[in-house]
């Protein structure tokens, strides 16, 4: 019993003495909602942390918690974060923004990001990404490739994110073939590989040629290589999943967001702020353009390059919502807020958006 | 040599009373190994899991945060597990209870008072009472195998919570993000001492749960024939009880509790309805109510027992880079030696050897 | 591929998993034993058979593992409901919790790597049929496995005296037991070969159905084998039957969706488990049938008196 117990202050002290020696250097600290290993979603997150471990070196020091769920938990999970030392926390999913204003709150001297989301404080800081417009892109190459003039979407939940995604693949597919067809399903889940799987396989029955996703497990991609057919991946370069299959994939890289915000916290320059960045910010990469002949690769190449220019916004008029009213006059761009709440469909898609 | 049960004479009382610790401490060997087995010191392993979350006030209050809805829970299970009605379905019961309760200040946000906590626990007791009467009301009726109806009907409630909170009742002013209006502040169940913690008074309710279910069960007719019924429906039956009642009666308590935890967990731990409201407290709360021998005073050790699996998990992760899954682990092993030592409650144990066994037979 | 025969394929494969876990529960539930850990057995053939497929790079290796896995956990259930006489609703509930557990840790270093598939049969002209082709001669091995199962169940069951034995174990295990019958070892037996099966359901679904890891990737599949059981009122043949129709039901709300009708996804979703409810009302309302074909002493523990 007696050893039991020196062993348990040893342990403890130990600890302490571990936080007294990270004290000069910046800990921050990461929430993920899945597993590290998704090659999606948190995958790609985890990625930007290592990013940011090799690019300030021994300047940083980087903790995570993953698979936190949404709700009760994630307040207890940040807070434990902030109470660990942690000066600097990604809180990586829509749902934390609640908890994450909470323990700002107690927390006045951590800086808090919270990703996709849109309240801020004096303290937390949002950013967001303009994945919309790697899905033009992709919808250029979908109406070049299809030989039947139909796309399978699958999706993960109606909210802005994905449906901005489907708006703006319709239009660049309209931009090639304008009677260009969408069909959606909703897996309701965001990393569910069978739902996927299953969602896949009923599009690819119904005959569609090309699938892209907006659910973040590779299991379409296998789907479509066992059947195949056309894909496109979805967070990270999913081309090992599907070397034949893959045409280009939407890569997260938040790595450079979040080297710079580390750096601003270890200067003294950080503020909070809400960024909604794109192409032109390299916060949206494509993954190499693949198995396409080689004059779609290169008006993938030009479309890609006129959006990171700015020469070219995805909602751009003349465009009609789904029930035939105008939505953008010819020339008219969409503002951030609409975009950020969208919650229509443009004329072409073939789904009813779920109210 | 083979192992063989020789029934006691007598239930032992001394085994009544330890094999929960037993379970208990078969249950750290078995993390110590595991942790051993991963590569981590199973001493500075352990401690993180069961000492450290208790070094700190507000670590506390995140305890009696999570022991609360699994304590509600598992005190209504004891009821219907005691009576031999198996309810595997109070997640969604605790589910329905959260939609039910929130109808309040998410459709009438403007309603606001005293009175208006009061009428949500209600609304989220009759809600999860209500969704729990459908398996009951099947088994009565058509003798449906209450399991699985239970079982399924937590599939059901998990998406029909999703549909609502994506659809109807989504914050208009939220970007379409799938979440309610926050609650009003007369909605939000209050924090127990709110300067130190969040724990909330959801904790106060379990206790007062299960005292006043102890009580029934231990003292009132009600709960004799709860446990005479559960035990033999034939004697039940001869001594007039109807098992039919019993069983509208247990699904019923149940289902309040679990919908009391739900709405609970709600307006106390959240502060609105999102589309996942429970990490499986339902199915964890099983746990608790084996763990805690269907008693509900036991229950409420129990409760706070798995609750600290849950933060020792979170701490191990941080402390140690130990998967957070460890906890899941724990929690079934945990009830694996919690049946298994039930054993030596009823029977004796006996070792026999060949030699042993040969002389029997001669004998 | 025509539409008609591409669903159908699907449809199969959605059915397969079912059926397996099904089959070898079935026999479980005939030999008088209740293991509600199917769930939790599939699981850990799931994550075993992905596992051993991942580090060999041969799915049939997988599969072996999953089989073995399956069974070795139902050892567990085996060991506390038939040797320490526990409560088998219970230790039933725990094999699925402890089940579910510790596959995600198992698991949690596979999760996004990309599986080994089974491949599919491929015999040349008969594979290419029109319309029977693909489901008859080009499926993968384990559906060929679910049909023999099939087969092989029901011959066993009702043509020999193996499986007269274990109907009788299972219909009163106290004469069992005055004619000398081991009723402990029989249940073994049983209890083992269900979980074989259910590991080999398991293997289907990281082998086949998705070649991923990802935890409780079962989602309610052991759960819906065991209502099959009860809705085929212990019969090999309605459980085949039944595994199709759930199978189509999961399948269908999806193309339901493709077609662009108007009613909310999550509505779809949960059809399957709706259809479960309502079948198994309409079966067990019938008391008569349900009293004919339950093994008399399903559930009941046995401890032999020396």
């Amino acid at each position: 019993m007696k050893k039991l117990l020196m062993a348990l202050s040893m342990a403890a002290s130990f600890a302490v003495a571990g936080a007294a020696h990270a004290e000069d250097k910046l800990k921050v600290g990461f929430i993920y909602i899945g597993p590290p290993g998704d090659f999606g979603w948190t995958y790609q997150h985890d990625q930007g942390r290592k990013e940011m471990e090799r690019a300030l070196g021994d300047k940083v020091e980087t903790t995570f918690l993953e698979s936190v769920p949404e709700g009760a938990d994630a307040e207890r999970s940040i807070e434990r974060l902030a109470r660990a030392g942690n000066k600097l926390i990604f809180t990586t999913s829509f749902g934390y923004m609640d908890a994450t204003i909470k323990v700002a709150q107690k927390f006045p001297n951590v800086k808090f990001e919270h990703a996709t989301g849109y309240k801020t404080a004096d303290n937390v800081a949002v950013y967001n990404s303009r994945f919309y417009e790697g899905r033009y892109v992709q919808g250029v190459i979908a109406a070049k490739l299809s030989k039947v003039g139909v796309a399978g979407y699958i999706g993960s939940f109606p909210i802005p994110e994905v449906v901005q995604g489907i708006n703006s693949f319709m239009l660049g597919a309209q931009s090639v073939n304008p009677n260009f067809k969408v069909k959606v399903i909703w897996a309701n889940a965001w990393f569910d590989p069978g739902k996927e799987a299953d969602a896949a396989k009923a599009l690819v029955d119904q005959g569609v040629d090309i699938i892209t996703q907006h659910t973040d497990s590779t299991a379409p991609m296998q789907v479509a290589a066992e059947r195949k057919i056309k894909a496109f991946g979805q967070a990270s370069d999913m081309i090992k999943f599907g070397p034949e299959t893959q045409l280009t994939a939407i890569v997260d890289n938040w790595g450079p967001y979040y080297i710079e915000r580390a750096k601003a916290v270890i200067d003294g320059t950080w503020k909070t702020h809400n960024v909604f960045h794109g192409m032109h910010e390299n916060l949206v990469v494509m993954a190499p353009y693949t198995n396409m002949p080689d004059d779609v690769k290169k008006l993938a190449e030009e479309t890609q390059a006129k959006i990171t220019s700015g020469a070219l916004k995805p909602f751009t008029g003349p465009v009609k919502k789904q029930d035939g009213s105008e939505w953008l006059k010819a020339g008219e761009t969409a503002d951030d807020k609409t975009i950020l709440g969208m919650n229509f469909y443009v004329a072409g898609v073939d789904d009813k958006l779920p109210k | 040599m083979r192992v063989e049960l020789v029934r006691r004479q007598q239930h032992s009382a001394l085994f009544s009373a330890l094999s929960p610790f037993i379970a208990l401490f078969l249950t750290l060997i078995a993390g110590a190994i595991l942790f051993a087995l991963l590569g981590k010191n199973p001493v500075s392993a352990l401690y993180s899991y069961f000492v450290e979350p208790l070094t700190e006030i507000w670590s506390w209050h995140e305890l009696l945060v999570k022991a609360a809805p699994l304590i509600l829970i598992a005190v209504g299970l004891s009821v219907c597990f005691l009576s031999n009605n198996w309810n595997i379905g109070a997640e969604g019961q605790l589910i329905m209870g959260g939609i039910a309760g929130s109808i309040l200040p998410v459709v009438f946000p403007d309603f606001q008072g005293w009175y208006v906590l009061p009428m949500m626990l209600l609304l989220g007791m009759a809600g999860g009472m209500a969704y729990a009467t459908i398996p009951a009301f099947l088994k009565v009726r058509f003798n449906t195998n209450e399991i699985l109806t239970s079982l399924m009907l937590v599939y059901v409630a998990q998406l029909f919570l999703d549909w609502i909170v994506r659809g109807p009742w989504r914050n208009p002013q939220g970007f379409n993000f799938p979440e309610t209006v926050q609650f009003n502040s007369s909605a939000i169940l209050p924090e127990i001492w709110a300067s130190s913690g969040r724990a909330h008074w959801g904790f106060v309710l379990a206790i007062v749960a299960a005292l006043l279910v102890w009580f029934m069960l231990s003292r009132t007719l009600n709960g004799f024939e709860i446990k005479v019924l559960g035990r033999s429906a034939r004697a039940g039956r001869f001594a007039g009880f109807s098992a039919g009642r019993l069983t509208f009666f247990a699904f019923l308590v149940s289902g309040a509790l679990a919908g009391l935890a739900g709405i609970a967990e709600v307006s106390g731990a959240v502060g609105q309805l999102r589309t996942t409201i429970s990490p499986g407290y339902g199915f964890t709360a099983i746990i608790v109510a084996f763990l805690g021998r269907l008693n509900p005073l036991g229950i409420v050790a129990a409760g706070l027992v798995l609750a600290l699996s849950y933060l020792g998990g979170e701490a191990a992760q941080v402390s140690l880079g130990i998967s957070e899954k460890s906890a899941r682990i724990f929690q079934g092993i945990i009830l694996f030696f919690v049946l298994a030592s039930d054993t030596l409650i009823y029977y004796r144990i006996r070792f026999v050897t060949r030699h042993s066994d040969a002389a029997a037979k001669g004998a | 591929m025509g539409m008609f025969e591409a669903i159908l394929l699907t449809v199969a494969t959605a059915a397969t998993p079912l059926l397996i876990a099904a089959m070898g529960e079935l026999v479980v539930e005939r030999s008088g034993v209740l293991n509600l850990g199917v769930e939790g057995m599939m699981i850990m053939g799931a994550v075993a058979g992905f596992g051993v497929a991942q580090l060999t790079g041969s799915a049939w290796l997988g599969m072996f593992a999953a089989i073995l896995a399956g069974a070795a956990f139902s050892l567990l259930f085996g060991f506390l409901t038939l040797t320490l006489v526990t409560n088998q609703v219970a230790t039933g509930l725990a094999l699925t919790l402890l089940g579910l557990g510790a596959s995600a840790m198992i698991g949690e270093s596979f999760v996004g790597l990309p599986g080994v598939r089974m491949q599919s049969l491929n015999i040349p002209v008969l594979t290419d049929l029109p319309v029977v082709g693909k489901f008859l001669f080009g499926q993968d091995p384990i559906f060929y496995m679910s049909i023999l199962l099939t087969i092989g169940v029901t011959w066993f069951l009702f043509r020999t005296r193996a499986g007269l034995t274990l109907r009788a174990v299972g219909d009163n295990h106290t004469s069992a037991h005055a004619l000398g019958v081991r009723v402990i070892r029989v249940r073994y037996l049983a209890v083992m070969f269900g979980g074989a099966c259910a590991g080999l359901a398991g293997a289907q679904l990281s082998l086949v159905y998705v070649p991923q890891w990802v935890e409780n990737m079962t989602s309610g599949r052991g759960w819906i084998a065991l209502a099959l059981v009860v809705f085929a009122s212990w019969r090999p043949w309605r459980i085949l039957a039944g595994a199709y129709l759930f199978g189509a039901v999961t399948i269908g709300q999806l193309h339901a969706q493709a077609l662009g009708i108007g009613i909310p996804s999550q509505f779809m979703s949960s059809l399957p488990y709706l259809a479960t409810i309502i079948v198994l009302v309409l079966i067990s309302r019938n008391k008569r049938l349900t009293l004919m074909n339950t093994p008399t002493s399903l559930g009941k523990p046995f401890v032999p008196d020396r």
